[in-house]
């Protein structure tokens, strides 16, 4: 196997990073979301539920072309982080970390509601009752009863995360230790005609992406949803 | 001590209407049909049931105010749901000390040894979860709700996923419960047979709303109950038990003020001598007669005073007597015989109770 070059092992700590915090971030903000999706009949449920699914459908270009707009020196978010001695997210980590977070909620939203949707209200009513708050029914009854579900979400996020391109590319560019991950810099290899580097990366995550999803799927097996 | 509500709440066509006072001694039941709207007033006084539109107060303390809700877990309430809920991930002794633990010490004034006791639950302590019984996991809830020392105990039916050996089984923890840990109970319910046997008070419930709240006494002595809309009037006595030979027991009732206790001979044989027991007498197994007859095989002769006889259907009458004690006991007689023997409100008679089963 050919050495990996510095601008590679670059891009597989940015796209690491990238990853990782994506998947933390996502599954703070995924678990109230599934859950009021799984458990509330409100008016605004699905409305809620066609936006966390928008991703799914929308072209990437399309997601990351707003993103440009609103992040960006012009648009209001990055506008409101100026004015408050900020600087804008477009072509920044930070604006990748955004984009990622939006783009791959429903593949942490989906799998957590339907595991909280199999545990049903009960447990947690009855964990309130027995005088546990908020966050004490989130890590001693949802958590443990809902593992599966958790493992799924976490590494669907992971790795779609992983496959993230046409945003990244919109929104991120290619920086060099910055926004260059993998698929981009695979993408930067194969315009300029090195395939060599090109399939040294590309198999590598191929090999990689299949090898965590037959862990993680053997492992859930095992983990499976707990049924009241 | 009360518990008071206001709230109007609405799902599809049901709507539920309340403006009432519950009282909190002993055990109350909530009784009504299925669909009447018993356990969402349980789940509105629990918290469980979301609506802006409710005014929550239990004594002193404001449950509810509007949009205000105070959150389930700091109500300080226990709650027994229908179906035995007990968390499939931890252990027994984990589920029955859920609660405990989080009960501050201050607040907690039943304790582990006292509950396993109370409950008979020491054998259960060391099984896997999955291998108890419908009735052996509802002991285990009850005596978690328990453990964290609750102002008020809430029980969706709790018999009512249960076949009849269970309840058998649970029924006598039940019994004896709001008075043994001094807790309040408020039991909903669909079974007249349940509320006859455990209830202090009943609150009456239909299409979304409570009928009349009052104490069991005061609502067996009337014969359109909607009690007795099953298996037809029926009395229920209070009184002890005294074993005066083997197998035999006599049923000697609590009497009110300075009142003469009634003796019944009833058969068979109970495990708890010392509490107070419950005689239910069909209203159709009472006969009455003028004097008293000889040469007869019922046992249980009782001397009478009628207080009033209203006519039932076409054929039959209820008559409501009062027995030596100041109780209750009503007869079902046909409206032939009260014409043949002339009876009226007033008149003394002699009740042939052919049979009472002791309530278990």
């Amino acid at each position: 196997m050919p050495e990996l070059s510095p601008q590679d092992w670059q891009a597989i700590t940015v796209t690491l990073k990238l990853c990782a915090l994506t998947t933390i971030i996502l599954l703070v903000l995924a678990t109230p979301l599934a859950w009021w999706l799984a458990h509330k009949r409100s008016t605004g449920r699905t409305l809620v539920q066609a936006l966390v699914a928008l991703p799914l459908v929308l072209p990437p270009t399309v997601l990351g072309f707003y993103l440009l707009l609103a992040l960006g020196p012009r648009g209001p978010v990055g506008q409101s982080l100026e004015a408050v001695g900020l600087t804008h997210l477009a072509f920044s980590f930070e604006g990748i970390l955004v984009a990622s977070v939006v783009y791959s909620l429903p593949f942490a939203v989906q799998p957590l509601m339907e595991s909280f949707r199999a545990l049903g209200a009960r447990p947690v009513e009855v964990a309130a009752s027995l005088g546990a708050g908020r966050l004490d029914r989130l890590f001693t009854v949802i958590l443990p009863l809902c593992r599966g579900g958790f493992i799924v979400a976490a590494t669907l996020t992971f790795a779609h995360t992983l496959g993230e391109f046409g945003v990244i590319l919109m929104l991120g560019g290619s920086i060099p230790g910055e926004t260059q991950v993998l698929s981009v810099l695979i993408y930067d290899y194969t315009e300029a005609m090195e395939y060599a580097a090109a399939h040294r990366l590309s198999l590598g995550l191929l090999v990689f992406s299949f090898v965590v999803l037959v862990a993680v799927y053997s492992l859930n097996r095992r983990f499976d949803v707990v049924k009241p | 001590m009360t518990l008071q509500i206001t709230a109007r709440l609405h799902r599809g066509d049901f709507h539920l209407t309340l403006n009432d006072t519950l009282p909190t001694e002993g055990i109350t039941a909530l009784f009504g049909r299925s669909g009447c709207g018993k356990t969402t007033l349980l789940r509105l006084i629990a918290g469980l049931e979301p609506t802006r539109k409710a005014e929550i107060r239990f004594h002193d303390q404001v449950w509810q105010a509007g949009r205000w809700r105070l959150p389930v877990s700091r109500r300080r309430l226990g709650l027994v749901f229908q179906e035995p809920s007990l968390l499939p991930h931890l252990s027994v002794e984990a589920n029955l000390l859920y609660g405990y633990r989080r009960t501050p010490a201050g607040q907690r004034r039943l304790h582990p040894e006292a509950v396993r006791s109370l409950l008979e639950l020491d054998t259960l302590l060391s099984q896997p979860v999955h291998t108890l019984s419908g009735g052996q996991r509802q002991r285990i809830a009850l005596g978690r709700a328990l453990l964290t020392s609750p102002q008020l105990l809430l029980l969706d039916e709790p018999l009512s996923a249960l076949d009849a050996t269970a309840k058998r089984e649970i029924m006598p923890f039940l019994s004896g419960l709001a008075s043994r840990t001094g807790v309040p109970v408020l039991l909903v319910t669909h079974s007249a047979r349940e509320v006859e046997q455990l209830a202090d008070q009943v609150a009456f419930m239909e299409n979304g709303r409570i009928d009349r709240v009052e104490p069991l006494r005061e609502a067996l002595a009337r014969p359109d109950s909607p009690l007795f809309s099953d298996e037809g009037p029926a009395s229920v006595l209070v009184g002890r038990l005294e074993e005066t030979g083997p197998g035999q027991w006599q049923f000697i009732t609590e009497p009110g003020g300075d009142r003469q206790a009634v003796r019944f001979e009833v058969s068979g044989r109970s495990s708890h001598q010392t509490s107070l027991h419950r005689l239910r007498i069909l209203a159709s197994d009472v006969s009455l007669a003028l004097t008293r007859p000889e040469g007869i095989s019922i046992r249980n002769l009782l001397p009478v005073r009628i207080e009033r006889i209203e006519d039932s259907d076409e054929y039959r009458s209820t008559v409501t007597c009062r027995i030596e004690d100041g109780q209750v006991l009503l007869s079902r007689i046909t409206r032939q015989s009260v014409r043949e023997l002339e009876l009226k409100t007033g008149q003394t008679a002699v009740a042939l109770v052919k049979s009472a089963a002791l309530m278990e």
